[in-house]
C-alpha cells in the first residue's frame, strides 16, 4: 500500500468512533502494535526533542525501503508515533519525504493537541522525514 | 468564612467551557486567574489615562505617574517594606532574580560560595550558575529529604565565612513545601551572607513581612496573585540596592547624562530603565488590594481546607502517590502526584479532555524530578476561588483517566 492509502485506511478506522474517548482508547490500542525499538537504540541520540514525554525512533534501510521502530514512556505518545510509523514504515525514502500529513487533522488528533504537544507531533514528523532524507542521499 | 459564590462571580473566565465541559482550573501555581476589579483597572488605564510616566508635565502623564507610584506603595505596605523606594518593579520573578544576580557580579570573587536549595525552580538556579561562571564563585546545594523538606542540618554545615549569598524559595513550585525561611535567613546572617527569597509561589497564599523576616531580597510575580503577566517586584533592603550597580541602562534610570559620564537616578528608578509596564504595575496594585480585601487569613484557611480535602480524596485512589511533605500544614495548596505505571503527560491529556487544567511535566524543576527518579508529576494547585465540587470532578477525572491508561 502507498503512504496515502494507509493514511486513508487510518482515517476510516478513526471515523468509526463517535467521541474523543473512543478515539483515544483506539490510539492507545494502536500504540500496543508499535514495532518496538531495540533497547540498544534507546539512546539520547535517538530521542526526539520537543515532547513532554520521551520518544525514541530508530530507522534502518531494508532494501530500498525504510523500517522504523520506536517507543515512548507515555502511552498516548506511543499511540501517536505508532500511527505515524504505520503510515511511513516500509516505504521508499522519496515517498516519505514527499508525503503530506494532513491525515493527522482528519483523525481529529491535531485539533485536540495544544501547541506544545503539537510541537511534539511536529517534531516526530520532522524526525521521520530527516531519516528519509538521510537515506535518500545514501541511495543516490 | 469565604463567600465563595460571590468570589467566583468576579472571575469571568470561570464561566467558560473547555472541550464542552465547565472549566476546572487547577493550574493556579503557574498563573492565577484575573478578577473583574483587576481587569477593570487595566481597561481604565487604557481608556482614561494612558501616558508615559515621570516625564510629562501634562495631566495624563501626571495621573499615570500618581497611579503607578500608588501601586508601588500598595506593594510596599503589603510586604511591609520600610520604604516605597525599596520596591522595584520588574517584569516578573525571573527578571527580579536576574537583576540581583547581575548586580552581584562585581561583588563576588573566586572562592566565594553561593548556597541554593535543592527545591528550586530553574529560574532560581540558572542565574546563579551564570553568576558563578562570571565570578568563579562556587554553587552549593542544600539537600532535601525523601519528603521534599530541606535538610537544615546539612544547610548549617554548608555555611561558612566563604558564603556570600543564599537563595531559597519560600514555597516550592513543584511540591508545595513551605520552607523555614526565617531560620534560613537568620543562619545566613550569622556568617554575613545576603539572602534572596523567591516568593513567587508563596505570595498568593502567605503575606510575607520583609522587615520581620529581615530578608535582604524578596521577589514575586503579579500573575500568580490575580494580577497581569509580565509584571513582578523585587524588594531589596536599601543598603543592598545602593550597593548593587544598575541592571540595564536607558531612560528613567539616569540623573544626568553627558558623553563623558552618566550619574544614576536614586532608588527605585536606578533599576527601572526605559518605559515600564505602567498598566501592569497599576493592575498589580489592584490585585493586591483585591486579595487583601478578601484577607490572606481567610484565603489561607480556605485553601488549606481544599488541600486537606483533595489530599484525602486523591490518596484513596489506588497506586496514587503524592510528592512533598505529608503534613499538610507544611505545604501550600499544591498537590504534586503520580499514579503508578501512568505517565503524567498521559494523565494531563485526558484531564484536559475533561475540562480540567493541571500542569504536567517537570515544573521547571528537573533536579527535583531526578531526585525522585520520575519524568515529572501531575500538579494540581488550588486558589481561593476553587471549590470542593471541582475537586470531586478532578478525583473522578483522575480515576477515569487511570482506568483508560492502565
Amino acid at each position: 500500500m502507498t503512504i496515502q492509502e494507509i493514511q486513508q485506511e487510518i482515517v476510516e478506522e478513526f471515523s468509526m468512533f463517535d467521541d474523543w474517548m473512543q478515539r483515544y482508547e483506539y490510539m492507545i490500542e494502536l500504540g500496543k502494535s508499535l514495532p518496538l525499538i531495540e533497547d540498544e537504540y534507546k539512546t539520547d541520540d535517538n530521542l526526539i526533542k520537543g515532547c513532554q514525554s520521551k520518544v525514541w525512533v530508530h530507522a534502518s534501510l531494508e532494501g530500498d525501503k525504510i523500517a522504523f521502530t520506536a517507543d515512548s514512556d507515555a502511552i498516548i505518545t506511543k499511540g501517536i508515533i505508532a500511527i505515524l510509523i504505520r503510515a511511513f514504515s516500509n516505504q521508499k525514502p522519496k515517498d516519505i519525504i514527499e508525503a503530506n500529513t494532513d491525515f493527522i487533522d482528519e483523525i481529529g488528533l491535531k485539533e485536540h493537541l495544544s501547541p506544545t504537544r503539537a510541537n511534539g507531533l511536529v517534531s516526530m514528523i520532522k524526525q521521520l522525514k530527516m531519516y528519509a532524507i538521510a537515506y535518500q542521499t545514501q541511495l543516490n | 468564612m469565604i463567600a465563595i459564590e460571590n468570589i467566583r462571580k468576579e472571575f469571568p473566565i470561570l464561566n467558560r467551557t473547555v472541550n464542552g465541559k465547565p472549566l476546572v482550573y487547577f493550574d493556579n501555581a503557574a498563573t492565577s486567574q484575573t478578577p473583574q476589579p483587576v481587569i477593570d483597572a487595566i481597561v481604565d488605564y487604557y481608556q482614561n489615562y494612558n501616558a508615559n510616566i515621570h516625564r510629562g508635565v501634562h495631566t495624563l502623564s501626571q495621573e499615570a505617574t500618581d497611579k503607578y507610584e500608588e501601586a508601588r506603595i500598595k506593594i510596599q505596605k503589603h510586604f511591609n517594606a520600610a520604604n516605597s523606594y525599596e520596591i522595584i518593579f520588574t517584569s516578573g520573578t525571573t527578571d527580579s532574580i536576574n537583576l540581583v544576580a547581575n548586580g552581584f557580579t562585581s561583588l563576588l570573587n573566586e572562592g566565594n560560595e553561593i548556597i541554593v536549595s535543592a527545591l528550586e525552580h530553574h529560574s532560581n538556579i540558572v542565574p546563579w550558575q551564570m553568576l558563578c561562571e562570571r565570578t568563579g564563585a562556587l554553587l552549593k546545594v542544600i539537600p532535601m529529604t525523601q519528603e521534599g523538606v530541606l535538610d537544615m542540618e546539612a544547610y548549617k554545615s554548608l555555611l561558612s565565612d566563604k558564603t556570600k549569598l543564599v537563595f531559597c524559595n519560600h514555597v516550592s513550585n513543584a511540591l508545595g513545601t513551605i520552607n523555614p525561611i526565617k531560620d534560613i535567613i537568620t543562619l545566613a546572617h550569622g556568617v554575613n551572607a545576603a539572602v534572596l527569597i523567591d516568593g513567587a509561589q508563596a505570595a498568593p497564599h502567605i503575606k510575607a513581612d520583609v522587615q520581620a523576616l529581615d530578608v535582604d531580597f524578596y521577589v514575586a510575580s503579579a500573575h500568580k496573585m490575580c494580577g497581569p503577566t509580565g509584571q513582578g517586584m523585587l524588594y531589596g533592603k536599601e543598603t543592598w540596592l545602593k550597593k548593587l550597580p544598575p541592571y540595564q541602562g536607558g531612560g528613567e534610570m539616569i540623573a544626568e547624562v553627558t558623553f563623558e559620564k552618566t550619574t544614576y537616578a536614586d532608588l527605585p528608578h536606578k533599576f527601572e530603565a526605559g518605559t515600564p509596564n505602567i498598566c501592569g504595575g497599576i493592575a498589580f496594585g489592584a490585585a493586591i488590594d483585591y486579595m487583601n480585601n478578601i484577607g490572606f487569613d481567610v484565603i489561607a484557611a480556605y485553601e488549606h481546607e481544599l488541600l486537606e480535602y483533595a489530599t484525602e480524596k486523591l490518596l484513596a485512589i489506588e497506586g496514587l502517590r503524592i510528592y512533598g511533605p505529608k503534613d499538610t500544614t507544611q505545604k501550600a495548596a499544591v498537590i504534586s502526584f503520580n499514579i503508578e505505571g501512568i505517565h503524567p503527560y498521559d494523565m494531563g491529556v485526558i484531564l484536559d479532555k475533561l475540562g480540567i487544567a493541571v500542569r504536567t511535566g517537570h515544573h521547571c524543576a528537573q533536579p527535583i524530578m531526578n531526585f525522585f527518579c520520575i519524568p515529572g508529576t501531575v500538579r494540581a494547585s488550588f486558589a481561593f476561588y476553587n471549590t470542593k465540587e471541582e475537586i470531586d470532578i478532578l478525583v473522578a477525572g483522575v480515576e477515569r483517566a487511570a482506568n483508560m491508561l492502565r
